[in-house]
């Protein structure tokens, strides 16, 4: 045994050494939102919200964690190199740790994948999740749900040489692509049963099948969609109209109401002076598609 | 209970997947680990050297990194293929590094003395191979073979967790319809002792009627 | 160069002559010629398909990169030094239980065994997570142990029925207590005469530390991933691939040397005398192979 973590010690040096020896400062150049362009949150000062568990265990820490996507371009999507999140639920979700008085950069993310996110908020690794998260009733047995914050739908990406596909009635025969066992696959699954349905786990290996032509479409929420189609507009287009509601939410852990009325608050107050504009703009806006207005914030009743 | 009940069609579904997963692979693999056994016993050095770089390095590379390559990285070739036989593909080269190494300690437990015995009463090489050593060797590579199979079934649950067509995948669907996980996955679970269970017994019988009496 | 190796005959065919050795020294250059052709063209393709452009390349010389794979890797490496240490003991406790002289304890140890070897990892790896409820690293190892701990508890149970029965005998006619035979006289000689196979099965744990990439633990693949599905790198899967597997690779090649080479002294050591080890691999029919 000593022998074997001698020499794996070794070679974890050997690696480091070869790494530290040419490793360039910086990180690649990326598309998607600058940095510099991101909006600033208002911190509120004095907020204090002691009915609520979960902020009372943030503030004892001294940040909030959130969880969120790591690999939907300009929704929410965390850079290789520098391990910064950047996209719209990534805006949201500083823009709420603001107006629950902790500092929108001290916010500390936490890639947390579809199938997990209800264990995330029940076992307290995380406070909230944005990542859009659809609200739906089975959900709402299972976590709270803040917001809506935004509605999506679900659409179609295809590579800008299609021109045959324009809407779901066109996918008799396709390969479509989503993601294992989500509602877009199912919904396909069963509304257009004549489609050839593929699926992986995450939706950037659909996307990387649609660029090698494994696939003819992917389906899924049209922001994600946006998203993908804004880093390579040469190669790949968002078609038709979205033909279903998601309206995303806000997870929250399910016996904490305190803390989900109070990121309804602070999502009304965003809206209204301008913050949640602002965040699309250099997010999701980028992909040069106007925001759908904001839902009306959902205040349904603690049970 | 009534997750089973429920859901029998996409439980059915998954379970014929793993089953047909699971044959195809094993074909595969048998397929090429003769062929890479033969070359690892071959007289000739450079066939020699092509079977152990196969063995050496499939033994050595995780399944899931497999997976990855072959999944993500073939199409990058141009190379379009349905999901399924890429995971065919993964599976069976990975398992046929094992095959290979079962099939050439067969052959080596065959003592020297039965092949020189069989050419000096005149048989030739084909004679020689596939009267005198196959059939022993095939007698004693009975057992490893088997648990080498098994090996694969319980490994195509890789392929479950990349696709939905696998017994494994099942558990994504009825977790997205609000089913009860525990119970989802005792039904899996049953799904994999039956595979691995059927293979085991089929391999028990092999060695019934064939195996070296020890 | 087949003539310098192939001075013995096997079971399969006499000494080449002199013309059959001629012939051989074809069938390999052929060969050779015909395998290199293959790589060449594989590497063609590579080209021809832009696997080698600069813009695949270069998130590799940055410093935030190759930090992540360390990263990566520093994770697998955590992972699988816990799956290894926990799964010698939960090995070395099965084993007791099995060994054990109380019917009960032998059969729930044997169930469990038996149970946990008959699952595919993978299986269990995900229970943990998902319906368990557990973080990914915990899953992983838990996981990781249950699996290599059975099979380890095995390995550990024939070494110690395969120790000659004459040992056993004269350590009990000395007076010794069940205890004492076992952790002076029996153990010492199986845990050194199945050192190779232990070391093989580790093997096979540092292979599945891998599965984390499937519970989202941020492992060497999931570092490797989050490079290659990056749009903004060109989707460098292939470069990714090339980077990532010569480090698997090597890894598990490393150990697994290091196990043949324990089998090679094993082998000259009189301390291993009275352990009787069948061949390597011609082992009984079990639910659980050793990879």
């Amino acid at each position: 045994m000593l022998r074997t973590s001698t020499k794996r010690a070794l070679v974890t040096a050997a690696l480091a050494l070869l790494a530290v020896a040419c490793g360039k400062e910086g990180s690649p150049p990326v598309k998607g939102p600058r940095p510099d362009q991101l909006p600033h949150y208002q911190v509120a000062p004095g907020f204090s919200l002691p009915e609520s568990a979960t902020w009372e265990k943030a503030k004892r820490r001294g940040h909030l964690i959130v969880g969120a996507k790591e690999d939907q371009p300009y929704m929410g999507e965390k850079d290789p190199a520098s391990g910064r999140y950047s996209g719209f639920d990534i805006e949201i979700a500083k823009m709420i740790s603001a107006s629950l008085g902790f500092d929108p950069a001290s916010v500390q993310f936490r890639t947390i994948a579809s199938a997990n996110r209800e264990t995330a908020l029940q076992n307290g690794q995380i406070d909230y999740y944005v990542g859009t998260y659809t609200i739906n009733d089975k959900r709402k047995k299972l976590v709270g749900f803040a917001g809506p914050y935004y509605l999506a739908g679900q659409s179609l990406l295809v590579r800008t040489d299609e021109n045959d596909i324009k809407g779901p009635k066109d996918l008799a025969g396709k390969r479509v692509c989503s993601a294992a066992g989500s509602t877009p696959y199912q919904r396909i699954e069963s509304d257009h049963p004549e489609a050839d349905l593929v699926a992986y786990d995450t939706y950037s290996v659909c996307v990387d099948n649609l660029l090698t032509y494994q696939v003819d479409a992917v389906t899924t929420d049209d922001t994600i969609l946006m998203g993908y189609a804004a880093k390579v507009p040469d190669e790949m287009k968002v078609v038709g109209t979205p033909f279903s509601k998601e309206p995303y939410g806000i997870g929250v852990p399910r016996p904490d109401n305190a803390l989900r009325f109070a990121i309804d608050d602070a999502l009304a107050a965003r809206e209204k002076n301008g913050d949640w504009q602002k965040a699309y703009d250099v997010t999701l806006g980028l992909s040069g598609r106007k925001a759908t207005p904001a839902p009306p914030i959902d205040r349904y009743p603690a049970s | 209970m009534n997750v089973l009940t429920d859901n029998f069609a996409l439980y059915g579904k998954g379970f014929l997947g793993t089953v047909e997963l699971t044959v195809y692979a094993s074909l595969l693999a048998l397929v090429l680990g003769f062929l890479m056994a033969s070359c690892r016993v071959s007289p000739v050095g450079s066939f020699r050297a092509l079977g152990t770089a196969w063995v050496t390095v499939l033994r050595n590379t995780p399944l899931t990194l497999l997976f990855f390559a072959v999944l993500l990285g073939l199409p990058r070739f141009g190379l379009v293929l349905p999901f399924q036989l890429f995971a065919v593909l993964a599976l069976g080269c990975y398992t046929s590094a094992f095959i290979c190494e079962a099939l050439r300690s067969g052959i080596n437990t065959v003592p020297l003395g039965q092949g020189e015995a069989a050419r000096s009463l005149g048989m030739t090489f084909g004679q020689t191979l596939t009267t005198v050593v196959l059939p022993q060797a095939f007698r004693s590579v009975i057992p490893p073979v088997g648990s080498t199979l098994i090996a694969l079934a319980k490994n195509s649950a890789i392929a479950g967790a990349f696709s939905v067509t696998e017994l494994l995948g099942t558990y994504k669907t009825l977790n997205e319809l609000g089913y009860s996980v525990i119970w989802s996955f005792v039904w899996i679970a049953l799904g994999y002792l039956i595979i691995t269970l059927t293979i085991s017994a089929l391999f028990h019988a092999l060695e019934k009627r064939w195996g070296v009496a020890r | 160069m087949s003539r310098a190796l192939f001075t013995e005959s096997t079971a399969l065919y006499d000494i080449p002559g002199p013309k059959t050795q001629r012939r051989h020294l074809m069938y390999g250059i052929a060969s050779t010629v015909l395998l290199l052709g293959l790589v060449g063209w594989v590497v063609y393709l590579l080209f021809h398909t832009d696997q080698f452009t600069a813009a695949k390349w270069t998130p590799f010389q940055y410093k935030g990169i190759q930090e992540l794979l360390l990263r990566g890797l520093a994770n697998t490496l955590k992972a699988f030094a816990y799956a290894a240490v926990l799964s010698l003991a939960l090995g070395a406790l099965l084993a007791v239980g099995r060994l054990s002289e109380h019917r009960p304890l032998r059969w729930i140890a044997g169930l469990c065994v038996e149970f946990f070897r008959a699952m595919p990892v993978l299986v269990m790896i995900f229970f943990i997570f998902v319906a368990l409820k557990v973080q990914p690293l915990p899953a992983l190892v838990a996981g990781l142990t249950l699996y290599n701990g059975s099979v380890l508890a095995e390995v550990f149970r024939t070494g110690v029925n395969s120790v000659d029965r004459g040992q056993r005998e004269a350590a009990y006619a000395l007076g010794m207590r069940k205890t004492q035979v076992m952790t002076h006289v029996l153990v010492p000689q199986a845990v050194r005469a199945m050192l190779p196979t232990i070391i093989s099965q580790l093997v096979v744990a540092l292979k599945d530390t891998s599965l984390g990439y499937l519970i989202t633990y941020e492992e060497f693949l999931h570092a490797g991933k989050l490079i290659a599905s990056n749009l903004d790198y060109d989707l460098p899967f292939i470069p990714v691939v090339l980077v990532i597997s010569p480090i698997y690779i090597g890894m598990c090649m490393l150990l697994s040397w290091f196990a043949n080479w324990v089998a090679r002294r094993q082998r000259r050591n009189p301390k291993t005398e009275a352990v009787d080890i069948g061949p390597a691999e011609a082992g009984t029919l079990l639910p659980g192979g050793r990879q």
